[in-house]
């Protein structure tokens, strides 16, 4: 496999230079950062000029907690580093970012190139066009989305839960969305069916996220 | 005029036929089928989610439940994307250990798969044919890592550790079943190492894939199911998102480790079988001659293998624990074995992803890390969830009974389409 990411990085800059935020070159994996509003005519232009006949992958993200530690690392106060966790109680100097974004691996079988491509949505009603005409089975990766991460994908035909109980309530993937869930269900002999409580147990950090600035990887 | 409606009718979640937890939901005319709708999500466990609240190095036995029939290429994907974000690469014996591994998943996956595909369509006696090879594989898990299935033994930097010098053997003492004279008999091919036991293994499987070839390949009824069912066109392929063996059947000679080789697959030899008419029938077809395919990886792997000993982890013991020995009276080997298991390790900012070629196709893993011990985001593409959101459009005009046979040859497992 030859070096492909720099010419294709190149071409792509060209291409849609007036609306790219923003390019990335790394690990040899090319990435475009676009507005949302333009996510369909990027979408068809890599398809049909690039040849991109594949849709690997969608997905979403929230990037509400990046670069937040539970454990304040880089200097250690007179009593020495924190000993209790609090989620999230300690921010990184990462310059903000829209709190959600779709993630789309592309794959060109004909050219043998691998592209990602994100976009960035609004805030409180996270919402991008279905790509679902450019590459059809975007349709079960966009309702995953959908489902985990309450992205509305307009112009989906069938935009409903996939991966969740029926009548599952909240986005789970999301970052404020505890990992043990909200509810729990039990059989009760009594009313004779399954019922749903508040969860009884409380959230814990087993292991402590933190961040540390290794030297090997600052170039 | 009397009222002529479509019937619906709920294929699953419970049915042996709907290979795990899939639910369908089936609206016949007659039956025929004209729409099909795959419930999913019975084995959802949000592996995601819970890889997001752990360290790098503590996800690989969830990589190992996704798809619990090819344990190890999962795990595959993971520690590359977890290798490709920290910047490092294994030893080469690694390199080839895991190879060899992969291809004895590949063999087991397909094996499942005919044995399984062809109970749904009849014929039993392939599941009681693949399961004896089964078993010897599963034994060369069991004797590398102690576990069966479940193996968790590729790390990010190389694997647990060394393939060992003695096969497990079967215990006469203990069997209730076997006489003694049995034991040794079973026990013969074990007498020497693993790779003396492989080396018997790709000897004797071709022939184990010529006895599955003739109960099926010219089969009448196994024709009559498979040929013409489910045909799916290469620009179909395409814009489905299929990958492996059901791209392969369509047609297209796409197998990433030809075309974006990992570790050493380009050092390999071996050839990709492709179909012509993308019906069931040439996926089967395909998945047949991977099986020889592999045995002929694993055949090289072994020769490799045997004649260059060397380290199978990094050195670096800031990612790969320090020996056991060391830890007893070196200080730093000490706090690097406790930090490791009690924090993990940081990877720099960045997103990575990687891809195997999976049994089932793609298998990737994107990582994006924020400098945290644990992973910010971990997205599991997984083959076998493109390939059932093509249900609706294989099934299609199909009978009932093929929807069966469709299934079948798309080899779906619900742990990785749920994750």
């Amino acid at each position: 496999m030859a070096t492909y990411q720099q010419p294709l990085l190149e071409k792509l800059q060209q291409r849609f230079g007036h609306i790219l935020l923003k390019t990335e070159l790394a690990r040899k994996e090319v990435t475009l950062e676009i507005p949302d509003v333009h996510i369909l005519s990027v979408c068809y232009a890599l398809r049909d000029e690039f040849g991109f006949d594949q849709l690997i992958d969608l997905c979403g993200i929230d990037y509400s907690q990046y670069g937040q530690a539970d454990w304040e690392t880089k200097q250690a106060s007179s009593t020495g580093f924190s000993r209790g966790v609090s989620t999230g109680s300690y921010q990184e100097g990462t310059k903000p970012r829209p709190r959600f974004a779709v993630i789309y691996h592309l794959l060109s079988v004909q050219h043998n190139q691998r592209l990602r491509l994100r976009a960035y949505t609004e805030e409180d009603q996270p919402r991008v066009d279905s790509v679902i005409n450019v590459w059809n089975c975007a349709s079960w990766f966009e309702r995953e989305a959908f489902d985990l991460y309450g992205i509305l994908f307009d112009g989906h035909p069938d935009l409903r839960r996939i991966l969740t109980d029926y009548g599952f309530i909240g986005h789970p993937f999301r970052k404020d969305f505890p990992v043990s869930g909200n509810v729990e269900m039990r059989y009760d002999p009594e009313k004779k069916r399954v019922v749903y409580e508040p969860v009884s147990i409380p959230p814990r950090v087993l292991v402590p996220k933190v961040i540390r600035h290794d030297n090997r990887y600052t170039n | 005029m009397p009222d002529i409606r479509n019937y619906t009718l709920n294929f699953g979640p419970q049915h042996p036929a709907a290979h795990g937890v899939l639910r369908l939901i089936l609206e016949l005319d007659g039956e025929v089928v004209q729409r099909a709708d795959p419930h999913i999500g019975l084995l959802h466990r949000g592996t995601e989610k819970l890889a997001e609240t752990k360290p790098f190095n503590q996800s690989v036995p969830y990589m190992d439940r996704l798809d619990y029939v090819s344990m190890m290429c999962n795990e595959h994907a993971y520690v590359l994307a977890v290798e490709k974000l920290l910047g490092i690469e294994p030893p080469l014996r690694a390199q080839y250990i895991r190879v060899m591994f992969d291809e004895i998943t590949r063999i087991l996956n397909h094996l499942l798969w005919i044995a399984g595909h062809g109970l749904d369509v009849g014929a039993m006696t392939m599941f009681l044919y693949a399961f004896r090879e089964r078993e010897d594989l599963v034994d060369c898990y069991e004797a590398v890592s102690g576990a069966r299935m479940h193996a968790a033994y590729y790390r990010p930097g190389g694997v647990y550790r060394d393939l060992p010098d003695r096969m497990p053997q079967y215990q006469s003492e203990t069997s209730p079943r076997h006489t003694p004279e049995e034991v040794k008999r079973l026990n013969a091919n074990r007498q020497g190492s693993l790779l003396d036991f492989l080396e018997d293994f790709t000897q004797r499987f071709p022939k184990y894939v010529d006895e599955y070839e003739t109960l099926l390949t010219d089969n009448r009824i196994w024709k009559q199911r498979l040929v013409g069912i489910g045909v799916v066109s290469p620009e179909r392929a395409l814009q489905l998102g299929f990958t492996g063996p059901m791209i392969r059947g369509s047609g297209i000679a796409w197998d990433l480790r030809k075309k974006q080789p990992y570790e050493v697959y380009d050092k390999l030899d071996f050839d990709i079988p492709v179909g012509t008419m993308g019906d069931s029938y040439d996926r089967y077809l395909v998945r047949m001659e991977e099986m020889r395919q592999s045995n002929r990886i694993i055949k090289q792997c072994v020769d490799w293998l045997r004649a260059n000993p060397g380290p199978v982890m990094v050195s670096d013991h800031k990612i790969a624990p320090p020996p056991r020995e060391e830890m007893k009276h070196d200080m730093e080997a000490m706090i690097h074995h406790f930090k490791l298991f009690s924090e993990g390790y940081c990877a720099p900012e960045g997103e990575a992803y990687a891809a195997v070629e999976h049994p089932k196709g793609e298998f990737g893993i994107y990582l994006v890390s924020d400098g945290a011990n644990k992973p910010y985001r971990m997205k599991i593409r997984a083959p076998g969830f493109p390939h059932l959101a093509a249900m609706d459009e294989m099934g299609k005009g199909h009978m009932l009974a093929d929807v069966v046979a469709i299934i079948g040859s798309m080899d779906v497992v619900f742990g990785e389409i749920d994750r």
